[in-house]
């Protein structure tokens, strides 16, 4: 199989041979193809490659069809909406209006923009309306349409309500509605990835939704920075090490929780995606800590790299997926480790 | 019905699912027994599938894997016949194709279907309500609902829906349920010449494959067994289920799935702590801090 070729879709141009195969996956080592390897051999003895069986190497699962930008950037936005309105209600409620409006914006901009990629994805996207035709507590899409429904049009209000300068008993209702739907928002795309077959995400159904809305908090607080007067901005820079401590902490216990699924989080493209989310969560939150205080272009660099960070890990997280779901190794071994386990245990 | 109110149907066994999906006055679960043992592999369920379903081409594609060309289920493959070659024996059977090293040649031919699972995980996280339970207890998506989000096709731990490309909704076999209705057997099973795929009452079809697995190993094929069969399984049973003749994976199916919403309320319940941690750590961020012109 050294000829083929491991691109978006998996492997093409590959000719296996006629026997089912045992311990050839869809690919040796890390994922697929890659310039340069870190780390030598060292690294890779840590781990030694599962032996297993498969069906010509095809993977068992049918991979997502969702598209890359479509929902892991929905991951992001929705996580950058739904903590920016608590931080919205937050400086609002501590004299820090200026803050609060430019947080109401952004995360009115953030939920419109990922409520277009939603639909965007959709194979029929004209009929979006049948998200709304049924209400599922086991659809965490359908619980998550019905979360947007209601705190889009929260979101909306507390945004055009301040701008305007009207009505401010109900923009204030309106933001305190979006500060409390908001943590839902950030935290439901969790359990949206983890309700699935794919192994990376299954297995991590416990410390997904602590990544998410640390990442969450990361990203707005790095917004925060970005639009909001230095002046104001002291409890966004707390909040930036409140979130960013949280993702980086949800994510090793993941790693060493998950066994096997964790695997794609350190190779190959979601990987290096992974390792960049961490590298820009901890150079923006000790850049927003050291330096956002006193200069604005430091507050705007380093709330950058807040935001950049937590797209990657969204990113991140999205691609250790799709790795997990294309190798049947990933299906394959933790399944027939169970099976034998089990049949150990009534065996003795 | 029985109430459904303080039972949990999320896995385990269960023993009325159309019952437990709203219908009363239900005929008995249909189901497929699919007899790898005695498929001969010529993808007349194939043909049969997709002539009766109008279900489009799906590639035309030299794959060198055996006779298979036909690669997996997919939105545009509903009936999908593997082929593996192995250097082992099948029980006494002597096949004279040897490769003259003592070891012996069998190919093992196997029709694969969507299981129309018990606990049906694309069922499950269906949005819109376009993947249903029939009163046969199969499950069967209604395309002029589906809206294409696509959550289905991860959900499902075989690998069976499948998005259609150029069309964007989901697509799977139906267990040719406008036949079913008619009192008619599904296309594949009428068209399979030799049994290995069976139609019938599902309990019916499970005394009929305990029987099949005794008579094979009688004859010293110790390689047969029943896959998803169990309805104590990770899927509470399928209602299509296999007499096979190696471990799952040979064949492309995964040895030990689970249903995915198995642990629905376990993510709920970290996202509920999640969002709680989010928001009770901004407010205590907030707290700490202050009103702006007091302690910062």
């Amino acid at each position: 199989m050294s000829g083929s070729d491991v691109g978006g879709e998996g492997v093409r141009g590959a000719r296996p041979g006629r026997e089912a195969q045992v311990g050839k996956g869809l690919r040796r080592g890390d994922g697929g193809r890659r310039g340069r390897r870190r780390g030598g051999r060292g690294e890779k003895a840590m781990v030694p490659e599962a032996e297993f069986t498969s069906y010509y190497g095809k993977p068992i699962l049918n991979p997502p069809v969702w598209k890359a930008l479509d929902i892991a950037g929905y991951f992001f936005l929705g996580g950058l909406a739904g903590a920016g309105s608590v931080l919205a209600a937050g400086a609002q409620l501590t004299g820090r209006p200026a803050t609060a409006r430019a947080l109401k914006i952004s995360s009115l901009a953030a939920i419109g923009g990922s409520a277009a990629m939603l639909i965007h994805d959709l194979g029929r996207p004209g009929r979006f309306f049948n998200m709304l035709r049924v209400m599922k507590p086991t659809s965490p899409m359908s619980v998550g349409s019905w979360l947007l429904a209601a705190y889009g049009p929260a979101a909306g209000a507390a945004a055009v309500l301040d701008v305007a300068g009207r009505f401010p008993r109900l923009g204030g209702a309106a933001t305190a509605g979006a500060a409390v739907l908001g943590p839902a928002v950030a935290a439901y795309t969790a359990v949206l990835a983890a309700d699935t077959a794919v192994p990376a995400w299954h297995e991590a159904h416990r410390e997904l939704p602590f990544v998410f809305v640390g990442s969450a908090a990361a990203a707005a607080a790095g917004m925060a920075m970005v639009v909001a007067p230095v002046r104001e901005t002291g409890p966004m820079r707390t909040a930036a090490v409140f979130g960013s401590a949280l993702e980086l902490a949800a994510a090793k216990v993941l790693e060493r929780r998950a066994g096997l699924a964790a695997e794609p989080y350190k190779r190959g493209g979601a990987g290096r995606l992974m390792r960049a989310g961490e590298v820009l969560a901890a150079a923006g939150t000790a850049g927003g800590v050291l330096l956002g205080g006193r200069s604005r272009a430091a507050a705007v660099v380093s709330g950058a790299a807040l935001l950049a960070g937590s797209a990657c890990t969204r990113f991140g997280v999205f691609q250790a997926g799709m790795q997990s779901a294309r190798d049947p190794k990933y299906t394959v071994v933790p399944q027939r480790e169970r099976l034998n386990a089990r049949a150990a245990e009534a065996g003795v | 019905m029985s109430s459904l109110i303080g039972r949990n149907l999320l896995a385990g066994a269960e023993s009325d699912v159309a019952a437990d999906s709203g219908c009363t006055d239900h005929p008995p679960r249909m189901g497929f027994f699919t007899d790898t043992s005695v498929c001969i592999g010529c993808k007349a369920c194939e043909v049969a599938c997709k002539e009766w379903n109008a279900v489009p081409e799906d590639g035309l594609e030299f794959t060198g894997m055996s006779y298979d060309n036909t690669q997996g289920l997919s939105a545009d493959t509903w009936r999908h016949v593997a082929f593996i070659e192995q250097n082992k024996p099948m029980g006494h059977a002597e096949t004279g194709a040897g490769h003259g090293d003592g070891t012996d040649l069998r190919w093992l031919m196997a029709s694969d279907v969507c299981k129309h699972c018990t606990h049906a995980a694309c069922l499950d996280v269906c949005p819109t309500g376009s993947l249903f339970r029939t009163e046969f207890g199969t499950v069967v998506v209604q395309e002029d609902i589906c809206n294409g989000c696509g959550y289905c096709i991860p959900a499902c731990p075989y690998g069976v829906i499948d998005q259609r490309k150029g069309d964007g909704r989901a697509w799977k076999c139906t267990m040719c349920y406008d036949r079913l209705g008619a009192g008619q057997e599904p296309a594949c099973a009428k068209a399979c010449p030799t049994d290995s795929i069976q139609y019938g009452p599902l309990e019916e079809l499970r005394e009929r494959a305990a029987l099949r697995v005794e008579q094979l190993h009688d004859i010293g094929v110790a390689d047969a067994r029943l896959y998803g069969h169990d309805p104590q399984d990770g899927v509470g049973g399928d209602g299509a289920f296999f007499l096979l003749l190696d471990e799952p994976e040979v064949y492309g199916l995964p040895p030990d799935p689970v249903v995915t919403t198995r642990d629905l309320p376990a993510m709920w319940k970290h996202a509920g702590l999640a969002a709680a941690t989010l928001l009770g750590g901004l407010a205590a961020v907030f707290a700490v801090h202050g009103p702006r012109g007091g302690a910062r």
